[in-house]
């Protein structure tokens, strides 16, 4: 029986990087859209301590190319962009979004939460393809057309891709692990939904052959940084993603990978 | 005419952290990244609000580099103040009070 007021719940929970969210709908059709988008990253029934009450409006036009805007306020993050406006509290775990019915704010707001849930423990979001072979993460991290996408499509049989545009590196008991992620990019395939302790971070650079090189851990750092998923630029937070990034680079082996694209890049790594 | 004493402090708003002989500091403010060699890192664990640059240059880098005084210490004069111009330190023609520990 329906109370008057009251509406069935149509929640779906998506577990990313170990960390299940409930997204809270009371809207069918956006379960539907929310369980196609996020397909194995899905887990119906498991419980979360972490919750998103998402409101429904109509669309609005807005720019797509927009950046969103991440913000502190009384304890709260608030984020905002042309098509959503959101907050997320840190402490309680949970926050709310509106936006209307589509796949794409929710998947940014997504993106910005478990940002501000990774910086708490030592992880980011970076951009990076990443893949597991024989039970082993690597990262391949770089800028726009430095070859993430190039090196998820030349991987052969045995590696399982895990994203490429987003890695979610998580740090767990002092180690580094890789997590797949539904953030695709021009690939446009979500990611396995597994984990791996990452064995390498490799940055890239197309050249005319393949090598690994070593590289100055100092500008490791500073190439890293350049390509954390960073959306809150409060000074506290800006903090914790400069320690995250020194803290990895000092436990985990950061090399430059100069490759020609071609599937003989990967008999260099694993 | 003796030149005036200058005396750099660390800002709050930055991070930083030395990797090797290397020390990386950024900004909290606007995020920008300095990488400070060897030299640059004795100089800016030198700095503490209190020390004339004049005798963080005589003690952190002659007594190490094969560098005349003047030499280092006009050079050191220009690299704090292109920290300063970011923010990342601040220079005051007196020594700052420190803050007493509670």
């Amino acid at each position: 029986m329906q109370f008057p007021g009251t509406e069935p719940n149509h929640d779906v929970t998506i577990e990313i990087g170990g960390f299940p969210i409930e997204v809270q709908t009371t809207d069918a059709e956006f379960e539907r859209i929310l369980k196609g988008r996020y397909g194995d990253y899905v887990r119906p029934g498991a419980a979360s301590r972490f919750s998103l009450r998402v409101r429904l409006t109509a669309p609005a036009s807005f720019d797509p190319d927009a950046d969103a805007e991440v913000w502190l306020e009384d304890r709260e993050w608030k984020m905002e962009r042309g098509d959503f406006r959101a907050s997320w509290n840190p402490e309680e775990g949970c926050g709310e979004v509106l936006q209307s019915a589509n796949p794409y704010s929710i998947d940014s707001v997504l993106r910005i939460v478990h940002t501000l849930m990774l910086a708490t423990e030592g992880g980011f979001l970076l951009h990076a393809s990443s893949a597991v072979r024989n039970g082993k993460a690597f990262l391949f991290s770089g800028v726009s057309e430095a070859g993430k996408t190039t090196m998820a499509r030349l991987a052969p049989p045995d590696v399982e891709l895990l994203t490429d545009e987003a890695s979610y590196v998580r740090k767990v008991d002092g180690c580094y692990y890789a997590y797949g992620t539904p953030f695709a990019g021009e690939f446009g395939e979500p990611g396995k939904n597994i984990s791996a302790p990452i064995a390498a971070l490799y940055l890239l650079n197309k050249a005319s052959e393949n090598r690994i090189e070593e590289i100055d851990p100092a500008i490791a750092v500073q190439r890293i940084l350049r390509n954390i998923l960073f959306f809150a630029h409060e000074p506290g937070m800006v903090r914790q993603v400069f320690e995250s990034a020194c803290a990895f680079v000092a436990a985990v082996p950061v090399r430059q990978l100069s490759f020609f694209p071609d599937p003989r890049v990967w008999e260099l790594i694993g | 005419m003796a030149a005036m004493e200058i005396y750099p402090s660390q800002s709050a708003d930055i991070a930083s952290r030395t990797i090797g002989d290397d020390t990386l500091i950024m900004s909290t403010l606007d995020s920008t990244i300095f990488v400070l060699n060897s030299v640059g890192t004795a100089i800016w664990n030198a700095v503490d609000g209190k020390t004339p640059l004049s005798q963080i240059v005589h003690d952190r880098v002659c007594a190490e580099y094969e560098v005349t005084n003047e030499q280092a210490f006009a050079d050191a004069k220009e690299f704090v103040d292109r920290l300063a111009a970011h923010g990342i330190l601040s220079i005051s023609d007196a020594p700052i009070p420190q803050k007493e520990a509670p």
